[in-house]
């Protein structure tokens, strides 16, 4: 590994100036909210480490996730995939099929033992012996056993791999399973979503380069610096929810303002997401300013607390300061042993902060 | 060995060398084709086998006919928004709604904009590396590649300079021995024909393509907020207009809006209309055998529900741009009429599927489709303890199940769609048609083939961004005229709908016709049950014996080194396969599968 060229080798080879390469290291260093001299740390990585092997494997899914990735616009896919990992396993875009794609994988756990990154969109099926997703004339599940146990640290992508999203949804025919149930040793960051936020997707990579670590994760193995707060607390509709102006039905006039979308099912304040504070497609939009409400797509079982369009139980007007600990009743699974709140978002993150499980500590000190 | 010949027409010769690929990837899913070659390295026989399940259809059942989009749009994250299409429109079908013109116009500026990003991609990212080899672009000429580039298109990337930037970065990847994507590709195959520099244009393109693809989507997130994955609404659609009055900014659709997606639309158009056109047809003019391997069964039979209604509730053919109907036999000259309420229409069979009717041998229509797994492996299928090496297509072998309409198998896709828009008199396609195959000095019959497939897809894609721009002009009209409704809400709520009812609602996707047929009984979903493009193209045999699209397409084919089945590769891609789609199938009485006794 130590004769593979860095990022910036990489970076300079392909005629970027070192003008445009800082300037890539301070946009980086903004978007991932790091201090003052965040520049200079990403400069000093990114001129320090060869490029990662990644490899992407597909189970039970729809392809949304890679979908999503590959809409990211800052960094751009293509300068993650051409310049700072070396993407070398992937069914979606890899050139290679058949023999001549498995060959990689078996190439690359060979060559960098521990040292390279399992991405995982979709699933595993166990029902049946794992038959309901065949790869290569083989279970996935065997294909997956093999490629995780050697793996750095493994990235969830999306609510199918981190919670089993639509496939788990009762009666889950397949036994769909998340993959943070079927690893021991080695450390796993869910990202969940469906799919999940480009930029929060190329913004874990970033930080994982960055850092040479996993970033902080909650109880659900969620990175902290995009799942700590709800939708609904920096939601743009927020102060019409406060002032009691809902929209009643479709396309009345409350719709057509803007008004807070609770009475027409919105899950915001049960929701650890950033869509209402990075956006969607660049911050072009999110569901609640398209005027459908939240539907809670990276939340633990979100299929299954429907219909989509019934308002949240135990919320009264006014209520979310007052409430909150009801909000945590009714989400139970989401937030985990989150403790009764009265002052809303802060005390809430606050709370999630120090009741962190031992599984979570342990995770984090597992961590190569 | 065994030579039969198929009731639809094939002949097939299971001697020879059996070579597997698997996984098939560049495509949405996991999927397996097996081919048997003769001595002198042709394709003889063909199985098609869809190796992924995930059983969403009983997972929809009990629940709210309202939220059924949501489930069903997870169907496929490539296609996103086409399962969602087609389940409002059930769930409208059945219910008796009426939706608003502008939501109409919303949900056909969505639709358009899918179908122009997802056959954009599907060209430069899934499809480009059968034909460009990325290895072979490292030794053009920048100046002559900048000359070719300027000989076919004005777009304006094509310096010298631009070209020899991009073939730096290239040549960095490959020589740092970390190629990534591009790993252990077929490069240097004898199958690639393209000289350097085309392959250069190639690839340059297909990194600004990659760039530029996630400016389509935004249109989708303006109206439904986000991309993949859009919001949609049974009743119209859930994005509100407010162009004048007070609260305007903050609503879903203003000014502002909507001078974003008029600047996306035209952008759009300009990119396929200057880099992706003139890219296909630069390429197919390298390889014109490639219109004569691959046909298939698309001279013969092709099939279309149509799409993009020009008035609200309205998909009689008068109103719909692209129309519904089937062609059999390879007559041009009759359109049959398609009719997905008539249970004789369309069936789904299953003796080769991995599931088991109560009579193997029968087909069922969607509306009362049934489906209980029974995965099982045929006698002659090749095994060693870690893996499967062949499977038997004599018995079941796959977990798309076999549609056929009034029994026989179908291609649908956009090859079906330009094909039966040219018979039927749309003049715009078929001035894109005739001028492509104009400078390709090619005949109509040319487009039978795998690059005819492809070449149809990336004329589709052009016509698709002129529409695009057309419908958000439309809508524009519309709301200056004062019309800013999006929604009807009159049947919103469950207890003003009947005890049962049943629907059907379909639409185009970019693979092809799509169909959700629906049953709803005291106000909760009692039956759901999907028929996918891919279903249709990837199918495996039926009771008859008859093959599908992809089993078809591949017979004849000639492979340069079975090795290396890159041809096996571009026949597949030219149908742009969607495995998620195809083998979620799986009925109201699915269960888990019966025990597999391997492995």
């Amino acid at each position: 590994m130590a004769d593979k060229p860095t990022f910036y080798e990489v970076f300079m080879n392909r005629g970027v100036s070192r003008r445009d390469f800082l300037g890539f290291c301070a946009m980086t260093a903004t978007y991932l909210g790091l201090g003052a001299d965040g520049p200079g740390v990403v400069a000093h990585a990114m001129q320090t480490k060869p490029r990662i092997p990644v490899l992407w494997l597909h189970g039970l899914e729809c392809t949304c996730c890679s979908e999503s990735f590959l809409r990211s616009g800052h960094p751009l896919a293509t300068d993650i995939v051409m310049s700072m990992i070396s993407l070398d396993y992937d069914d979606v875009i890899m050139a290679a099929a058949g023999d001549q794609a498995e060959e990689i994988l078996h190439d690359i756990v060979r060559d960098y033992r521990g040292a390279y990154i399992l991405a995982v969109e979709g699933n595993v099926p166990l029902a049946n012996d794992g038959m309901a997703c065949i790869v290569g004339g083989r279970p996935f599940k065997k294909k997956f056993e093999e490629v995780s146990r050697h793996a750095k640290a493994i990235i969830a992508w999306g609510t199918c791999a981190t919670s089993g999203c639509v496939q788990a949804a009762k009666p889950n025919p397949t036994k769909a399973t998340p993959i943070h149930k079927l690893v021991n040793r080695v450390p796993v960051i869910n990202v969940p979503g469906c799919p999940p936020i480009a930029e929060v997707m190329t913004g874990v990579i970033s930080y994982i380069l960055t850092y040479d670590r996993l970033p902080e994760l909650d109880n659900q193995l969620r990175p902290k610096l995009f799942y700590s707060q709800r939708v609904h607390d920096k939601c743009y509709r927020r102060a019409h929810f406060d002032a009691g102006q809902f929209v009643e039905s479709w396309d009345d006039d409350g719709a057509r303002q803007g008004w807070c979308l609770y009475k027409m099912g919105c899950r915001g304040p049960t929701t650890y997401n950033a869509c209402t504070t990075m956006g969607w497609n660049e911050n072009t939009s999110h569901p609640i300013r398209s005027g459908h409400g939240c539907i809670g797509c990276s939340e633990d079982g979100f299929w299954d607390r429907g219909p989509f369009y019934e308002r949240l139980p135990n919320m009264q007007q006014w209520g979310i300061e007052s409430n909150a600990d009801k909000v945590a009743a009714a989400g139970a699974a989401v937030l985990g042993a989150a403790v009764a709140v009265q002052i809303g978002a802060t005390a809430i993150k606050r709370a999630i902060s120090k009741d962190k499980p031992d599984a979570a500590t342990d995770h984090k000190d597992s961590q190569a | 060995m065994t030579q039969t010949t198929t009731p639809n027409g094939f002949t097939l010769d299971d001697g020879g060398r059996r070579i597997a690929l698997d996984p098939v990837t560049r495509i949405e899913g996991h999927m397996r084709i097996e081919v048997n070659v003769d001595s002198g390295n042709v394709i003889r026989n063909a199985v098609s086998v869809g190796t992924m399940w995930r059983g969403l259809e009983p997972i929809l059942k009990g629940r709210d006919p309202r939220d059924a989009w949501a489930f069903v749009q997870r169907i496929c994250g490539v296609c996103t928004g086409v399962h969602a299409l087609a389940s409002i429109r059930s769930v409208e079908d059945a219910l008796a709604i009426q939706i608003p013109t502008n939501a109409n116009t919303i949900r056909n500026i969505m639709h358009l904009a899918l179908f122009v990003h997802d056959h954009l991609v599907h060209f430069y990212h899934l499809h480009a590396l059968d034909w460009v080899d990325i290895v072979s672009a490292l030794s053009a000429s920048p100046k002559a590649t900048s000359e070719l580039q300027q000989s076919i298109s004005p777009w304006p990337n094509s310096s010298p300079g631009y070209f020899k930037e991009v073939q730096e970065r290239v040549k960095k990847m490959v020589g740092s021995g970390q190629l990534g994507p591009f790993r252990n590709g077929y490069w240097g195959h004898a199958a690639y024909k393209l000289p350097p520099e085309a392959n250069l244009m190639a690839v340059a393109h297909y990194i600004e393509a990659l760039n530029f693809q996630r400016e389509i989507v935004k249109i989708q997130a303006v109206f439904g907020g986000k991309n993949p994955h859009p919001m949609w609404l049974v009743g119209g659609v859930p994005s509100a207009i407010n162009m004048h009055a007070t609260g305007s900014s903050g609503a879903s659709i203003n000014v502002e809006r909507l001078n974003l997606v008029v600047s996306i639309a035209q952008q759009s158009l300009d990119f396929i209309a200057k880099v992706y056109v003139p890219d296909l047809l630069a390429i197919a003019s390298f390889y014109p055998e490639w219109f004569k391997h691959g046909g298939g069964l698309s001279s013969q039979n092709l099939l279309c529900y149509g799409e993009f209604p020009t008035r609200a509730n309205d998909d009689s053919n008068a109103s719909l741009m692209l129309p519904r109907g089937a062609i059999l036999n390879g007559d041009l000259n009759k359109i049959h009429e398609v009719d997905l309420r008539d249970p004789a229409h369309v069936q789904e069979f299953v003796p080769h599927s991995w599931y088991r009717y109560p009579n193997d041998i029968a087909g069922l229509h969607p509306w009362d489709g049934l489906t209980e797994l029974d995965f099982r492996l045929g006698a002659k299928t090749r095994q060693t303890p870690d893996r499967i090496e062949a499977f038997d297509e004599n018995e079941k072998y796959s977990y798309i199940k076999a549609p056929r309409w009034k029994g026989h198998a179908m291609e649908t896709g956009p090859l079906a769609r330009m094909v039966l828009a040219y018979v039927s008199g749309n003049a715009r396609v078929k001035e894109l048609v005739d001028g492509s195959l104009k400078k390709l000095n090619l005949p109509l019959t040319a487009l039978f083939s795998t690059l005819g497939r492809t070449a149809a897809r990336g004329l589709e894609a052009l016509w698709a961004a002129e529409q695009l721009v057309e419908q958000v002009s439309f809508l524009q009209t519309t709301i200056k005229s004062g019309n800013e409704a999006t929604a009807n809400n009159d049947k919103w709520l469950p207890s003003t709908w009947p005890t049962e009812a049943k629907g059907v609602g379909y639409c185009e996707a970019p693979r092809g016709a799509l169909g959700h047929w629906i049953r709803i009984k005291n106000q909760k979903i009692d039956n759901y049950q999907c028929v996918v493009p891919t279903t249709w193209n990837a199918s495996p045999r039926d009771a008859q014996g008859n093959i599908g699209a992809y089993e078809a397409a591949l017979l004849g084919v000639p492979m340069a080194d079975p090795k290396k089945p890159l041809e096996i590769l571009r026949v597949i891609h030219s149908f742009d396969p969607c495995l998620a789609c195809a083998t979620h199938v799986i009925g109201p009485e699915g269960g888990e599968l019966t025990v597999a006794k391997i492995l």
